[in-house]
């Protein structure tokens, strides 16, 4: 018997009667976390974890139905137990656990295995059958501490005081990740945002996650030249009307694709920082051997890598989720 | 060493010339001279032979790992540098990999390692020693070098060691911080750069000497070539036309022909000598009198003909190493004359244009016609009377199988490199648009299992809605790219496929091109509107992304012009 099942809204557990993160509007969506790709609009009923819920309704909208639940709760849906576990991606991220009858299914959604002082860290939820992604499933991924690459940043920034140093990360998680760990490091003058940055880190302040002083450009004077300034901002503001505001700005992104010189020269930023919220390959590795499941199914980026190498290597029921049936 | 993986890892991450000139300048002065003569040597990117093949490495690591091949492959596929996925994947695999790789011959490089040896000691003996190596020893002391070098050090080492080392810093770029570091002419040391280079204390301290020093005679060094600039009218629309000598600007490659009595020497203007691929050329030369030096355009031009053939026969002569009877037979070249700068051995690059192309006739007049004869022609040009008169000597230009007109300054010294002001070409109308790659095809016969057919695309800006803008079919192109490039890019669509139907993919839409085309009219069949005639790839603009690439409403001005100019004809 499969728990879950692939239709063309998502994956659907009958079961429950639910989709979890589904592509395409239904009566009951399970929400692993709030980025764009997993959380959209339009359904019925949403479920997901208690602190993601202020993202949530920004993003889906405020007045959504939207049953929230803490971390390891179990519920009951129809015929199944759900419950959310900690992903350690975002503020609020969650993996799915399903249980039917004696099966157990976890969803991962999107994970790390990194540290992160701005959420909670991934806990391991054995299962029979996993469902992992594999953004980077290729072991030229490994990734640093989010501590030795705050410092990389700082001193980035420390080192030109006499330009603004633009720094591109994604609005929501990445940004208020990297203003945690520069806290984490000890830093204590003000780190200004662009708006889209700003409205997310408002939910880490409401939320208690410790981060350094932050301010919106937008509040400062249009005079100001925010020479020596650190400003957080998402990468479609570069190159973007928005950008012209700062004169001949210092550049970087932050990003776990930077690991690779041709990826960060396409992209035209001058200086790349290596930091993700996704999982480096030992630790998907590490994931799907600790889960303890017998059956895995791989999706996202490197799934037909990452399912060969773990049936090869270690012997496990492995395959691309597009083989699910 | 230290200094310079310093070096190269800030012109990396610097964007700014002024910046990577002060870089590069900065340290040269700091480094020494024997060390700095390698930096020089490999920021031009002069061609060193391989050590070892990327391959080679690649087998190193492999068989002392248990990764599988088909996981080597996928990464390498990822990331598109052998070198590079090595340094990658080193720092995962050395735990598994660890001892067994001890043994007195490599301890010996090991030491020396730990004493930070300087470069050319890294480019002089351990490169080479490894290269020469036995199976065996070579990857056991790869291996170990690995193990003892800072992870941020191994993508240099692997990249010296396989002779694939270019940090894309322009060769202009290095002759500016030379001639900043140093206090010399730019042209100095261009020209000091155009002999015969190694890597030696030596050769870094005559190319950085002070002025002053006593030139001896050239011999078969050229002199750096004076470059024009595009054409901006309004520069220049406030002179007098009279000030101005137009010419053809040929389809051809520019050369520099060299007459001693040693001999004739041809350079191109990448400063390669050619007169491998130009015999008859180099025969033509024994008509000029001794110490003489021509700049002309080489080009494929028959005696009875009336007009120069395309560049594409020009080419056809430029890949052999050695030019065959037929060949000659087929594409026959001749050498169009339009400046002198040399004549009895005098350097006359400072004398004004005026003089110099009346000293060429005259040196043309007293050449041999049984030797040189239809194989050096002289360009023919003119002083210009109306400014109105410019665009019609284009269009006859054009007509005659001339890329547009050359307009130099009569008065003008003969400079070096690219200097505004003296020199403008004036092309014929280029059509170009910067597209989005959106779907790759595989090609048909010996590039069947390569991606070498494009789909382009360009932005539709939504205007009535908020949606994003939206990226639509333009144009197909098969051409254009090098084979290098081909690979590159092949390698890059297989890691950026979104879907597959059939044999075609769509891959992510982050890389821009220029494509130039011949025409453009409005077109009911294609979605965008506009269809091209002759649509091809004019470059790989790698310094763009993909939100900068035009619109459909630029292709739809540049429509717009085309009509409006056909109806005023
Ligand atoms: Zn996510």
């Amino acid at each position: 018997m499969n728990v879950l099942e692939r239709t063309d809204s998502g994956l659907y557990c009958r079961a429950a009667d639910a989709w979890i993160d589904p592509s395409r509007p239904v009566s009951r969506a399970l929400i692993t976390h709030a980025h764009a790709d997993h959380a959209r609009p339009g359904c019925g009923e949403y479920w997901a974890v208690d602190i993601s819920e202020g993202v949530l309704r920004q993003r889906l909208g405020r007045d959504i139905t939207l049953h929230s639940m803490p971390y390891r709760q179990e519920f009951w849906l129809n015929q199944a137990c759900l419950s959310f576990h900690s992903a350690g991606h975002v503020l609020g991220s969650a993996q799915i656990r399903l249980m039917v009858e004696d099966q157990v299914w976890v969803v991962t959604g999107d994970y790390k295995r990194c540290p992160d002082p701005s959420c909670e860290p991934f806990e391991v939820v054995p299962c029979d059958v996993l469902i992992t992604e594999a953004t980077f499933g290729l072991p030229i991924y490994a990734w640093d501490t989010g501590k030795r690459v705050a410092t990389e940043i700082r001193d980035w920034w420390h080192a030109d005081r006499e330009r603004p140093s633009l720094l591109f990360c994604y609005s929501f998680g990445k940004a208020q990740r990297l203003l945690a760990e520069l806290n984490a490091i000890g830093v204590e003058e003000e780190v200004l945002l662009h708006g889209a940055v700003e409205t997310v880190t408002r939910h880490y302040r409401e939320a208690g996650v410790a981060m350094t002083a932050s301010r919106p450009v937008s509040e400062l004077p249009r005079k100001d030249s925010l020479v020596g300034r650190l400003v957080l901002a998402p990468p479609s503001a570069h190159r973007s009307a928005w950008m012209r505001r700062f004169r001949s700005p210092q550049t970087a992104f932050a990003s776990g694709w930077m690991a690779v010189r041709g990826a960060r020269r396409r992209r035209g930023y001058e200086r790349g920082f290596i930091l993700s919220d996704h999982a480096d390959w030992q630790g998907l590795i590490r994931t799907v051997l600790e889960s303890g499941a017998e059956r895995v199914y791989v999706t996202h980026g490197q799934s037909d890598v990452m399912a060969r190498f773990l049936r090869e290597r270690h012997g496990l029921d492995a395959k691309p989720l597009d083989q699910l049936n | 060493m230290d200094a310079f993986a310093a070096l190269i890892e800030e012109l990396d991450q610097s964007t700014g010339t002024k910046r990577k000139i002060d870089l590069i300048a900065g340290h040269l002065q700091q480094a020494d001279a024997h060390d700095a003569a390698w930096t020089v040597l490999l920021l031009m990117g002069e061609r060193r032979k391989r050590l070892i093949t990327g391959r080679r490495l690649r087998e190193i690591l492999q068989q002392a790992s248990a990764m599988p091949d088909w996981l080597f492959d996928d990464c390498q596929s990822h990331v598109g540098d052998s070198a590079e996925t090595l340094s990658l994947l080193w720092p995962q695999l050395k735990s598994d990999i660890g001892g067994g790789i001890h043994n007195p011959g490599v301890t010996i490089w090991i030491n020396q390692l730990g004493h930070s040896p300087p470069m050319h000691w890294w480019m002089e003996q351990l490169l080479p020693a490894v290269a020469a190596m036995e199976a065996e020893e070579q990857s056991s002391t790869v291996l170990a070098i690995w193990e003892s070098l800072p992870n941020d050090r191994l993508f240099l080492f692997n990249k010296l060691l396989t002779g694939g080392f270019r940090i894309g810093v322009a060769r202009g770029l290095v002759v500016k911080a030379i001639a900043t570091g140093f206090n010399l002419e730019e042209a100095l040391v261009l020209e000091r750069l155009m002999a015969p280079a190694d890597a030696s204390e030596h050769w870094f301290r005559a190319l950085t000497a002070a002025a002053s020093e006593e030139r001896g005679n050239r011999g078969p060094v050229p002199y750096p070539f004076f470059l024009a600039s595009p054409l901006k009218p309004e520069t220049i629309e406030d002179t007098a036309p009279s000030e101005w000598w137009v010419e053809h600007k040929w389809d051809g490659i520019r050369g520099q022909l060299i007459q001693r009595e040693s001999g004739a020497y041809l350079w191109s203007r990448g400063e390669e000598l050619i007169n491998e691929q130009f015999p008859e050329l180099i025969e033509m030369a024994s008509a000029i009198p001794a110490d003489t030096v021509l700049d002309g355009e080489v080009i494929c031009w028959a005696e009875s003909e009336q007009q120069p053939r395309p560049f594409s026969d020009l080419q056809r002569r430029l890949g052999r190493k050695n030019v065959g009877r037929k060949l000659r037979l087929e594409c026959p070249v001749s050498f169009v004359a339009y400046d002198l700068l040399e004549r009895n051995g005098q350097d006359l690059r400072s004398a004004p244009l005026q003089q110099r192309l009346e000293q060429l006739s005259a040196v043309q007049q007293r050449m041999d016609v049984n030797t040189a004869g239809w194989r050096c022609r002289l360009s023919s040009g003119q002083q210009l009377e109306h400014w109105d008169q410019l665009n019609r000597l284009r269009q006859e230009a054009v007509e005659q199988g001339a890329e547009g007109v050359m307009l130099k300054h009569l008065q003008s010294p003969y400079l070096s490199g690219r200097k505004r002001g003296h020199w403008w070409k004036h092309k014929r109308d280029p059509m170009t648009l910067d597209a989005v790659l959106i779907y790759a095809q595989a090609g048909r016969g010996r590039r069947a299992n390569l991606f070498t057919d494009y789909t382009f695309a360009l932005w539709e800006k939504q205007t009535e809605s908020t949606s994003n803008p939206q990226l639509v079919t333009f144009a197909k192109a098969y051409s254009g790219l090098n084979d290098a490039e081909i690979l590159e890019l092949d390698r890059w669509i297989r890691s950026h496929t979104r879907e597959r139907f059939g044999p075609t993919r769509s891959v992510e839409p982050e890389l821009v091109f220029e494509i130039g085309f011949e025409g453009i009219q409005a077109s009911k069949r294609h979605k965008c509107g506009l269809a091209v005639r002759f649509p091809r790839i004019l470059r790989w603009r790698s310094d763009r992304t993909a939100d900068s690439a035009n619109t459909i409403e630029d292709a739809r001005t540049l429509c717009d012009q085309v009509v409006k100019r056909t109806s005023s004809l």
